[in-house]
C-alpha cells in the first residue's frame, strides 16, 4: 500500500471515527438504562435504586467525556482533512451536524451538568427531567448524525449545480426520511442499547461472583437482561439490510458482503462460509444456505440480487456517461453566462449529469477524465468494488456475535425471572468474559458500513480520491501520529479509571428526604 | 418548496451572517469564561482545595458552554460551506492544536479529582491551562490572519489550495491578536470566579481581572492602529449580485490601504462597535472597584461583544479574503449555501436558539450562587 495523501486521510478518519465509537455506543444505551432506573426511584422512592442510578451514572460520566472530546475532532476533521467534500456536499451534510447541535447535543450537555451537580438542587421529578433529557438528546444526536452518513450512503433529495460546482439541496424531506438513514439509526442505537446492556449486566456480573453489592448487582442485571433482551432482537431483525437494496452502491456493498460474484436466480442463497479471492473474482469453498439471502435481503422470493460482475459492469457504463457529463461541464463553466452555454451541452448534461461522479472515479488515473484510456476505465471499474474478504468476514463476526448476544441476553431474562441470578457462577463467568463483545460488534459494523462505502466518499456523486484536502504526507503523518499518542495515553487512563470506579463500587447515599447537615441562612462569620 | 422563496437569497444572507456573529460571541462569551478559568487555574488556586473551587466554578456548565463551539463549526459547515472547507484545511496544523488542546480540556475536568496523589493532580492543572490558553491564543491568531488575508487559492472547479505555512501565521498583527484574544478571555473568566468564589481565590480573581482589564483595552487600541497602519483592507470593483450563485470566481477584487476602516466613514453607527468594545472594559474596572460582580461579568461580555463585532463589521461584506488570489476571497455574496439551505437552517434556528436560551438560563438560575468547600466535600459528585 502507498501512504499518499488520500490513503492517509482515510487512515486518520478510520482512526478517529472508530475510537469515537469506543464511548458513543456505550452513552446512547447508558443515558437511557439511567433514566429507567431514576424512574423507578421516582415511582417507588427506594433510595437503593437513586443509590444505583448514581453509581452507574458515575461509569457513564468517565465514558461520556471522552465521546465528547473526540467528537471535537470528528466535527472539524472533515473540514481540515476533506475540504473539497466539505465544498462539494456542505450544503446538504453540514445541516444535519448544524441541527444535531441546536435540538440535540445542546439539550444533552446542558442537562449533564445538572445530572452530576442537580441531585441535592433539585426535586425528584426535576432531577428525573434532566436524566431524560441526557438520554433524549443523546438519541436524537445519533439521529442527526445517521441522517447525515445516511445521505453519504444514498445521497437522495440534491441535485448538482453547475454554477457552484457542488451539490445543493431540493428536498430536505427526502433528505430526512432517506430509508437507508432511517434504517442506520435504528440498527445503530439498538447495538447502543445492546453495549449498554452487556457493559451493566456483566460489572454487575463480577460483583455478583466476589459476593459485593449484591442488592445492586441483582437488580441492575435485571433490568439490563430485559433492556438487553429487546435490545440484541432489535439489532439482529432490524439489521441494516433494509437500506441495502436502495441504490447501486449498496447493492454493491451486499454483493461483496456476500461473496457473489454472479448474479443468482431469485431467492439467492446465503454463503454461510467461503474464501472470497479478488484475484480469481470467485468465493472458494462456498457453503450455501438456499433462499435465506433472496429474503433477508429484498424480504420477497422474487426480487433478483445483482452480483459483483454485473454491478461492475453497471459501473464502467456510468463512467462513460460520466465522461460526457464531465465534458458538457467544462462547455457549461466555460460560457460566460448561463444563456451562452450551448445547446448541445445542456442537452447532455441533463441527460448525463448523474454520473458525472463515476468520472470522478478517473481523477485517481488521470487529471482530465475526458483523456482515460480503456485501461483506466476498466481499472476505475473495478475500484467500485469494495474489498470483499474484509466486507465478507466482518460481517459475518458482527452477525455471529449478535445472534450470541441474544442468546446470553435470552438466557439472563430467564435466570431473574425464575430469581436465579447468582445461584451457579458459570453463567456470570460468561457475562464477564463477553463484555468487549458489542464493542468488537460495533466496530466490525463501522468497518462493513463506511469502509463498504469506498470508493465512494459520497456513493455515486463523489469518489474518495477526489474528496481530500491538498495537505501533504509529512503533515499528515504529523497529525496521525499526534492523534495516536494522546488517543493511547487517554484510553488507558480512562480504562484504568473505570476499573477503580467499579473496584470501588456504589458509594453509601445520604437520604435525599433528611440532609445530613442542613445550611444555615445566615453564614456564620 | 417555494416557501424560502419569502426571504429573498440576499437578505438570507446577511441574516446568515448577523448569526455567524451571534454563534462566534455565543461561543466566546459562554466557553469563554471556561477557557479564561482554565488558563488561571494553577494561578488562581494555590492548594487543592482552592483549584477544585476554580474547577467547581465552572463543573456544571462547561459541557453545555462547549456546545457554543460544535454548534458554531456545524453552522459554518452548514451555511457558510467554502469558509468551513478553506479555514480548516488551510489552518491545519493550527486547528490540530486546538483540538488537541480541547480533547484535553473534558477529560480534565472530569478525571482530575477523581484520584488522590498531587502528581496526577498537577499534571491535569497544566493541562487544563493549556486546553484554556492555547485555544485562547490560536483562535485570536487565526482572526489576525483573516484580516491581513489568507494565501488561499481556488481552481476553476472550486478545488482549494493552500500556499502558506503554520508558522506564517505566527507573524507580528496575529500574535498581538492573539494576545488580545487570551487578554479578554482571562478577563471574562477571572470575573466568572469573582462571582463563583470567595475567599483568597475570589481577591486573586480580581487582581488578575483587573490586569487583563487593563491589558484588553491596551492591546485592542494597538491592535487597531496597526490595523490601520500596516494592514491592507479589502474591496470588490465589481458589480454586486447580493443574490447571485456562490460562486467566489465571479468578482474582482483589490486591495487598500486602511480599507477596513471605509465602513466605519459610511456608516457612524458602526462605530458604536469599539466603543463597546473600549467602554466594556473600562467598565470592568470600575465594576471591580465599586464591588458589582454581576455587573461586572455583564460588562466583560458587552467588551467581548463590541470587539468581534468590530472585526466582522470592518471587513464586511468580506469573510476570508486570499492575498494570493484577491478575486477568489470569500464574502457573504458568494461563499453561502443555497437559498433552500439558508432557509432551512434559519427556520431550525429560530425555533431552537430561544429554547437553548431559556434553558440554560433556567440551568445557571438553578446553580445560582458561590462555590464553598462544602460543596465539594460533601457531594458525591464534585469534580
Amino acid at each position: 500500500m502507498e501512504f499518499d495523501v488520500v490513503t492517509l486521510s482515510r487512515l486518520q478518519f478510520a482512526l478517529t471515527a472508530l475510537y469515537h465509537f469506543l464511548f458513543v455506543p456505550l452513552t446512547l444505551g447508558l443515558s437511557v438504562l439511567l433514566a429507567a432506573m431514576e424512574t423507578v426511584y421516582v415511582m417507588t422512592g427506594r433510595p437503593i435504586w437513586r443509590q444505583m442510578t448514581k453509581f452507574w451514572g458515575t461509569l457513564f460520566g468517565i465514558n461520556f467525556v471522552l465521546g465528547v472530546a473526540t467528537g471535537i475532532v470528528m466535527e472539524f476533521q472533515f473540514g481540515m482533512n476533506w475540504s473539497y467534500y466539505s465544498h462539494y456536499v456542505g450544503d446538504i451534510f453540514g445541516a444535519p451536524l448544524a441541527i444535531e447541535g441546536l435540538m440535540a447535543f445542546f439539550l444533552e450537555a446542558t442537562f449533564v451538568g445538572l445530572f452530576f451537580f442537580g441531585w441535592d438542587k433539585m426535586s425528584k421529578v426535576g432531577h428525573l427531567f434532566a436524566t431524560y433529557a441526557v438520554a433524549i438528546g443523546s438519541n436524537f444526536s445519533a439521529l442527526w448524525i445517521l441522517i447525515a452518513n445516511g445521505w453519504m450512503q444514498h445521497p437522495v433529495g440534491a441535485t448538482f449545480n453547475p454554477d457552484t460546482m457542488r451539490m445543493e439541496v431540493t428536498d430536505f424531506f427526502e433528505v430526512l426520511f432517506n430509508p437507508v438513514a432511517q434504517a442506520r439509526f435504528v440498527h445503530t442505537v439498538s447495538a447502543g442499547y445492546l453495549t449498554a446492556s452487556v457493559f451493566v449486566l456483566g460489572v454487575s456480573a463480577w460483583y455478583l461472583l466476589k459476593g459485593r453489592h449484591i442488592a445492586i448487582a441483582k437488580r441492575s442485571m435485571t433490568i439490563a437482561a430485559s433492556f438487553g433482551l429487546l435490545a440484541s432482537v432489535s439489532v439482529v431483525v432490524l439489521g441494516d439490510e433494509g437500506g441495502y437494496l436502495a441504490s447501486e452502491h449498496q447493492k454493491m456493498k451486499l454483493a461483496a458482503i456476500e461473496g457473489m460474484w454472479n448474479t443468482e436466480p431469485a431467492p439467492a442463497s446465503f454463503t454461510l462460509f467461503g474464501i472470497p479471492d479478488m484475484e480469481e473474482r470467485t468465493t472458494h469453498y462456498a457453503v450455501h444456505i438456499p433462499w435465506v439471502m433472496g429474503l433477508i435481503g429484498t424480504r420477497s422470493l422474487t426480487t433478483e440480487i445483482p452480483g459483483i460482475e454485473e454491478l461492475e459492469a453497471h459501473a464502467e457504463t456510468r463512467i462513460r456517461n460520466g465522461i460526457l457529463a464531465y465534458d458538457a461541464l467544462q462547455d457549461y463553466r466555460a460560457a460566460p453566462s448561463r444563456e451562452a452555454v450551448p445547446p448541445e451541452a445542456v442537452t447532455a448534461f441533463d441527460e448525463h449529469g448523474h454520473d458525472l461522479g463515476y468520472a470522478l472515479l478517473l481523477t485517481k488515473y488521470v487529471e482530465d477524465p475526458r483523456e482515460a484510456t480503456e485501461a483506466q476505465i476498466k481499472a476505475a471499474a473495478w475500484d467500485t468494488v469494495p474489498h470483499v474478504p474484509t466486507l465478507f468476514w466482518s460481517f459475518r463476526l458482527m452477525v455471529a456475535i449478535g445472534f450470541f448476544n441474544v442468546a446470553l441476553m435470552g438466557f439472563f431474562v430467564v435466570l431473574s425471572a425464575r430469581r436465579k441470578l447468582g445461584v451457579s457462577r458459570w453463567p456470570l463467568k460468561i457475562a464477564v468474559a463477553s463484555l468487549a463483545l458489542p464493542w468488537i460488534a460495533a466496530e466490525l459494523g463501522w468497518i462493513t458500513a463506511e469502509f463498504g462505502r469506498q470508493p465512494w466518499a459520497v456513493e455515486g456523486v463523489l469518489p474518495t480520491v477526489a474528496a481530500v484536502s491538498e495537505l501533504t504526507v509529512p503533515t499528515l503523518w504529523l497529525t496521525i501520529i499526534g492523534f495516536t499518542l494522546i488517543y493511547s495515553v487517554l484510553i488507558v487512563i480512562e480504562v484504568r479509571l473505570m476499573l477503580e470506579a467499579i473496584r470501588k463500587g456504589p458509594q453509601p447515599d445520604h437520604d435525599p428526604e433528611m440532609p445530613l447537615a442542613p445550611k444555615p441562612l445566615v453564614a456564620a462569620e | 418548496m417555494i416557501l424560502h422563496e419569502l426571504i429573498d437569497y440576499g437578505t438570507l444572507r446577511v441574516i446568515w451572517w448577523l448569526l455567524l456573529g451571534v454563534l462566534l460571541i455565543g461561543f466566546a462569551v459562554m466557553d469563554g469564561f471556561d477557557l479564561g478559568v482554565g488558563m488561571l487555574l494553577p494561578f488562581a488556586g494555590k492548594t487543592d482545595m482552592e483549584r477544585r473551587i476554580v474547577i467547581n466554578t465552572i463543573g456544571p456548565v462547561w459541557e453545555g458552554n462547549q456546545v457554543w463551539l460544535i454548534l458554531g463549526g456545524g453552522a459554518i459547515f452548514a451555511a457558510w460551506p467554502p469558509l468551513y472547507a478553506v479555514s480548516f484545511s488551510g489552518f491545519y496544523l493550527a486547528m490540530f492544536a486546538i483540538l488537541a488542546a480541547l480533547i484535553l480540556r473534558p477529560v480534565g475536568f472530569k478525571y482530575r479529582s477523581k484520584r488522590e496523589g498531587a502528581r496526577w493532580r498537577r499534571n491535569w492543572d497544566w493541562a487544563l491551562f493549556v486546553g484554556g490558553f492555547v485555544p485562547a491564543l490560536i483562535f485570536g491568531v487565526a482572526v489576525g490572519n483573516v484580516l491581513q488575508g489568507v494565501p488561499f487559492r481556488l481552481g476553476s472547479d472550486l478545488r482549494i489550495f493552500y500556499d502558506g505555512s503554520f508558522f506564517g501565521l505566527l507573524n507580528p498583527f496575529a500574535l498581538l491578536c492573539g494576545l488580545l484574544s487570551v487578554a479578554m478571555l482571562a478577563m471574562h473568566g477571572a470575573n466568572w470566579l469573582v462571582l463563583k468564589s470567595s475567599g483568597p481565590v475570589a481577591a486573586r480573581a480580581r487582581s488578575f481581572a483587573r490586569i487583563a482589564a487593563l491589558a484588553t483595552i491596551g492591546l485592542y487600541a494597538l491592535g487597531g492602529l496597526a490595523l490601520w497602519l500596516f494592514v491592507d483592507g479589502y474591496r470588490i470593483t465589481s458589480v454586486i449580485d447580493p443574490s447571485g450563485p456562490s460562486n467566489p470566481l465571479a468578482k474582482t477584487v483589490e486591495t487598500s490601504a486602511g480599507g477596513w476602516f471605509a465602513n466605519y466613514a459610511t456608516h457612524p453607527w458602526m462605530l458604536l462597535a469599539p466603543a463597546l468594545g473600549f467602554v466594556g472594559a473600562l467598565l470592568v474596572l470600575w465594576g471591580l472597584r465599586s464591588g458589582r460582580e454581576i455587573g461586572t461579568l455583564l460588562f466583560s461580555k458587552l467588551s467581548i461583544f463590541g470587539i468581534i463585532s468590530s472585526v466582522g463589521l470592518s471587513m464586511f461584506p468580506f469573510i476570508l479574503p486570499s492575498t494570493v488570489q484577491p478575486g477568489a476571497s470569500l464574502t457573504v455574496w458568494d461563499a453561502s449555501s443555497s437559498h433552500l439551505t439558508l432557509f432551512i437552517m434559519l427556520f431550525v434556528t429560530v425555533i431552537f436558539l430561544p429554547l437553548i436560551a431559556a434553558y440554560t438560563a433556567w440551568a445557571y438560575k438553578l446553580l445560582w450562587g458561590k462555590v464553598e468547600e462544602d460543596d465539594i466535600t460533601g457531594g458525591g459528585h464534585a469534580y
